[in-house]
């Protein structure tokens, strides 16, 4: 026991000492006046706390500072970014924002309108982004036809995850249709189980929802549902049926959920108390940080009924307009080294999605991983590739916000009809009209 | 004392057994968080996920409070919320020494010299004790921003005194109104001023509401997040943030005692003035406001 | 000194001290001055600024494209804000009164010369010193059924207990009622003690000589002259009702759904997390509004009561 934190210890004066030495390396650099480029720091607003994302995001950090620049680390845990978001918004408002935040989806576009991103056309013409780039993901980091963000990842949301001990001890297989989902759930929870893990927090019953609403209706009317807000699609029966399935997915969770996170959720399938669960690839990160190897201690499949789908969330920084030039090339630094190999690649293991550049060598994935590539890759083609709704890709926040509340309220009580459900969502479309 | 013969029917002796007993089970209803918090902080981990709440542990631990303290991970940074004590005690102590002396010289002029309307003035000002503070968020982002001292220590140091002006002012106006008139008016007759009679009659008897209104003020302002984490920056952070991070941060498995003992850190130095100060705290309070 | 020649000398010595005298009663408003400066800009200013962009479409950002009233007719349409307003009321009432029943009734007690009144007091007064950030998780665990006090009731063999408010959309705002009393009504306690400690015990033993009852005494005795107390508790009571919201965020966070929603949440969600800024002012607005019509009458009568009495 007691050895324990002196390994701890020891670890991290090693990595101070690495710290170190890099600084040195940087600063004889400087002396010698080598390096063509001025040594800046950029600031980073991020979220990516968690065990597997953290370390992620420390690849970068490494990258950047073996380039000479400085790396200061501005994490904000909390509510899926919602805490950060509140921060960035603060420190826009007192004209001093980061240089470079975690901002993805329409929420880009919202920030470029306000005019305080920063063009990154530069660094995009001489890594050839256009190019490397498939077309779904560019069009989210440009905004009036420049690029003002950068992709880390691609993530897909409609995943089914699930314990293969606890399947073989209800004496199932891994469920491909909503049916058999619901039938596997039975008998999970006869041999002892909670059938599936969630976490009763609004953007975990949305993600839930819009892999239902597309494993039940099919990815045109999701689109034109969640995506293009038809109003009517959303008041139509289809959509319906899709909420009354969503809410029987609720005999098949556990009491506890309310207000759990969605790593305590995942850990429950990892310590065998739960089958199954619903969630986007980040849970891959768990999975991996505990040791795991997929297909055989986890397994992964696409969403019951989604195997033709795919709904994306993709991570991305986006650059703040900043006018001291060290800054400037420190933040073109951080742009260019986000997409390149050594950053995706190490970034994606890590953290469970897959890179945001197709053309890279996915021999290092799991299966899950290669199996997410080749669907990503599909479904661009054939069609099937949507934006996640209950991440911020498909709606504006406020339409978004709107929909949590109907979902989230409609999954919860336990009164409403889902023709009221589906009729707030009308309303909810109109609104924002 | 208790050796004084005192004559109790059977009643009164029930009387005061039930007296206990309830007195007992509000403390144990008072105590209960407190304990999961440092029996959960001293487990191992495999004995939290086995036992339940309130099972004792079997081999105590004091590895999660070292973890918490120095090493413990947030983001890539992995050195716990014993940095961050450094950014709260920088803020917090110039805050509560400034808003403690302007409430004292608020107090002081609005009970001793009087004037036309300063009783609005004070109803006025109280009326920022009940602003949300989300509500100012912004504009106070915006403000700072403004003066330049944004994402600083200087720029939290302003919001807590801002926003903590109002309870100090309530607190020392409320003492002084108790304070008889006739010796403040007898130095007046004198001729000393009012400087000199806020320093030589009102500050000498102030301490009681002094400890009031520092440790309010250290409480509240150790205690806010909010603030903290809408107006700092990576370097800035007090040690709420570092504890919010810490506790909404997770490795695969959360580690609940590290969580707990981050919590118990965080709130052992408003835990101990409470403790050590709690009589003179309360005595202050009351002494104004009941006699007035 | 003649009446007729001293005149211009007597104006001259009067206009000296005058001077200093117009300093002196200058000095109180200039000491106030900054406070109330800072009061009206910071306080005032910005619930102006608030109101402002109430009335614009602001989203990410303010802005100031004006919309009239639009956002309070979305406010009065949003069915949310209709929870989160009726939580309010709901637990800030039960927040104010339980704290004050429950701090009289326990200081009323530790009043009968109890052995370890000192310990008891401390550990009734404790939770005050701390945060919801602190023990929020805690109270998360205790009222949760799977892990907390069903949990271990259950265990204790009473197989059928049930204690699931927290996941019970109808029951979640009781929740936040006990983990709120559970912080504040220590507090309370001992502003009543030390009132009841600062009342002159030759009342008491007046009325005991008249024969009255214990109980009796202490409603018609001691509880008039705890008014000043009771006034102070209400002050801090509210303002921690409704500033409530780390407490909200740390053991519901608004759930189940949003049926534990308060004000300062919705407020915060709408204005922060979702981009619109302009609704969210228009519910501070209503907010500041409520706080107003309720405190205000009660701060009138308290402070002009207090005055003549």
């Amino acid at each position: 026991m007691t050895f324990f934190p002196s390994f701890k210890t020891s670890g991290r004066r090693s990595g101070k000492a690495r710290r170190t030495s890099t600084c040195l390396a940087s600063a004889v650099a400087l002396a010698m006046g080598a390096g063509s480029a001025s040594a800046g720091d950029v600031e980073v607003l991020h979220w990516w706390t968690s065990g597997g994302e953290a370390r992620a995001a420390n690849v970068l950090k490494e990258l950047l500072e073996a380039e000479g620049h400085g790396w200061e680390d501005f994490a904000v845990a909390g509510g899926g970014g919602e805490t950060a978001m509140t921060v960035l918004k603060s420190r826009a408002m007192s004209g001093n924002p980061p240089s470079a935040a975690q901002i993805k989806g329409p929420e880009i576009q919202e920030w470029g309108e306000l005019g305080l991103l920063g063009d990154l056309d530069a660094v995009a013409e001489e890594g050839g982004w256009d190019d490397l780039l498939p077309e779904t993901v560019a069009e989210v980091m440009r905004h009036d036809g420049h690029y003002v963000a950068v992709p880390a990842n691609v993530h897909r949301v409609n995943w089914l995850w699930a314990n293969p001990d606890v399947l073989e001890d209800a004496g199932v297989e891994m469920p491909t249709t909503l049916d058999e989902l619901f039938s596997a759930a039975e008998a999970i929870r006869e041999a002892g189980y909670v059938p599936l893990a969630h976490g009763g927090q609004a953007w975990q019953d949305a993600t839930v929802f819009e892999t239902v609403l597309l494993a039940s209706a099919g990815s045109d009317f999701y689109q034109r549902a969640l995506v293009d807000l038809d109003t009517e699609a959303l008041g139509s029966e289809q959509m319906i049926e899709a909420l009354e399935t969503f809410k029987r997915l609720r005999e098949i969770m556990d009491d506890g959920m309310s207000g759990r996170d969605w790593n305590i959720a995942t850990s429950m399938v990892i310590e065998g108390e739960a089958g199954m669960q619903l969630m986007g690839d980040w849970a891959k990160g768990e999975f991996t940080a505990a040791g795991l190897t997929a297909g055989e201690d986890y397994l992964c499949a696409a969403a019951p009924g989604t195997a033709d789908a795919f709904t994306f969330n993709i991570d991305s920084l986006a650059m703040f307009r900043v006018t001291d030039e060290a800054e400037l090339e420190a933040q073109r630094t951080l742009a260019r080294l986000v997409l390149e190999p050594t950053f995706q690649e190490a970034f994606n293991l890590a953290k469970g999605s897959i890179p945001a550049r197709p053309d890279l060598d996915m021999s290092e994935f799991d299966s899950c991983a290669q199996q997410s590539m080749k669907d990503f890759q599909r479904t661009a083609e054939e069609g099937g590739l949507v934006p996640s709704m209950a991440h911020g890709m498909a709606v504006r926040a406020d339409i978004q916000g709107a929909m949590f509340d109907v979902v989230t309220n409609f999954f919860n009580d336990r009164d409403m009809a889902a023709s009221d459900a589906a009729q707030r969502m009308v309303n909810a479309a109109q609104a924002a009209l | 004392m208790d050796n004084v013969i005192r004559r109790r029917t059977p009643a009164a002796r029930l009387w005061r057994v039930a007296l206990y007993a309830v007195l007992v089970v509000a403390a144990l209803f008072y105590l209960l968080p407190l304990v999961v918090m440092v029996i959960t902080s001293v487990k191992p981990l495999d004995e939290i996920s086995a036992g339940s709440l309130l099972s004792l542990p079997m081999n105590p631990t004091l590895a999660p409070w070292t973890k918490a303290w120095g090493e413990a991970c947030t983001g890539m940074r992995c050195e716990g919320v014993g940095g961050y004590f450094i950014n709260s005690i920088a803020i917090v102590v110039p805050a509560v020494l400034i808003s403690t002396l302007i409430g004292a010289l608020n107090g002081y002029a609005l009970t001793k010299w009087r004037f036309k309307g300063s009783e609005l003035l004070f109803a006025l000002m109280l009326f920022g004790c009940f602003i949300p503070f989300q509500v100012v968020l912004l504009p106070m982002a915006q403000t700072l921003g403004w003066l330049g001292i944004s994402s600083s220590r200087a720029g939290l140091i302003l919001v807590h005194v801002v926003f903590g002006i109002a309870f100090t002012t309530l607190f020392f106006r409320n003492f002084y109104v108790a304070i008889p008139t006739e010796l403040v008016s007898a130095a007046k007759l004198d001729g000393a001023g009012f400087f000199r009679i806020f320093w030589r009659i009102l500050l000498p008897v102030s301490a009681p509401i002094i400890v009031v209104s520092v440790i309010w003020q250290f409480t509240q302002i150790w205690n806010d997040f909010l603030f903290g984490v809408a107006f700092s920056a990576h370097d800035t952070q007090p040690v709420t943030v570092a504890l919010n991070n810490l506790v909404n941060t997770s490795t695969g498995v959360r580690e609940y005692n590290v969580d707990m003992a981050a919590a118990m850190i965080a709130a052992l130095p408003t835990l101990l003035v409470y403790v050590l100060a709690g009589k003179y705290f309360v005595r202050g309070l009351t002494a104004g406001s009941v006699k007035g | 000194m003649s009446l007729t020649s001293s005149r211009p000398r007597v104006a001259r010595a009067a206009s000296r001290p005058s001077s200093a005298g117009r300093l002196q009663a200058w000095l109180p408003r200039l000491v106030l001055a900054p406070s109330v400066a800072i009061s009206l800009f910071f306080v005032y200013g910005f619930m102006l600024w608030t109101f402002i962009l109430s009335l614009t479409n602001s989203r990410l950002l303010p802005s100031y494209e004006f919309v009239g009233f639009g956002q309070y007719a979305r406010l009065m349409a949003n069915e949310r804000w209709w929870v989160a307003s009726t939580n309010l009321m709901i637990f800030g009432g039960l927040f104010v009164l339980i704290c004050l029943a429950l701090g009289a009734f326990l200081a009323i007690l530790l009043d009968q010369r109890i052995r370890q009144e000192g310990a008891l007091r401390t550990i009734y007064l404790y939770p005050m010193a701390l945060s919801f950030i602190v023990t929020g998780v805690v109270w998360k665990w205790l009222l949760n059924p799977g892990l907390g006090i069903q949990a271990m009731v259950r265990s204790w063999g009473f197989e059928s207990f049930t204690f699931d408010w927290l996941v019970n959309p109808d029951m979640a705002v009781y929740t936040l009622v006990i983990a709120a009393v559970w912080q504040a009504s220590g507090f309370v306690m001992a502003l009543f003690l030390a009132g009841l400690r600062g009342i002159d015990d030759s009342i008491i033993k007046a009325a005991q000589l008249d024969g009255a009852s214990l109980p009796r005494i202490y409603l018609r005795v001691v509880v008039p002259c705890l008014r000043p107390v009771v006034f102070s508790a209400v002050m801090i009571l509210a303002h921690i009702a409704i500033k409530s919201f780390d407490l909200v965020v740390a053991l519901t966070g608004g759930g189940p759904g949003y049926a534990s929603d308060l004000p300062a949440t919705f407020m915060y969600a709408h204005a922060f997390t979702r981009a619109q800024i302009g609704l969210g002012s228009a519910s501070a607005m209503l907010m500041l509004g409520g706080v107003l019509a309720i405190l205000i009458p009660y701060l009138y009568s308290e402070l002009r009561g207090r005055k003549h009495g």
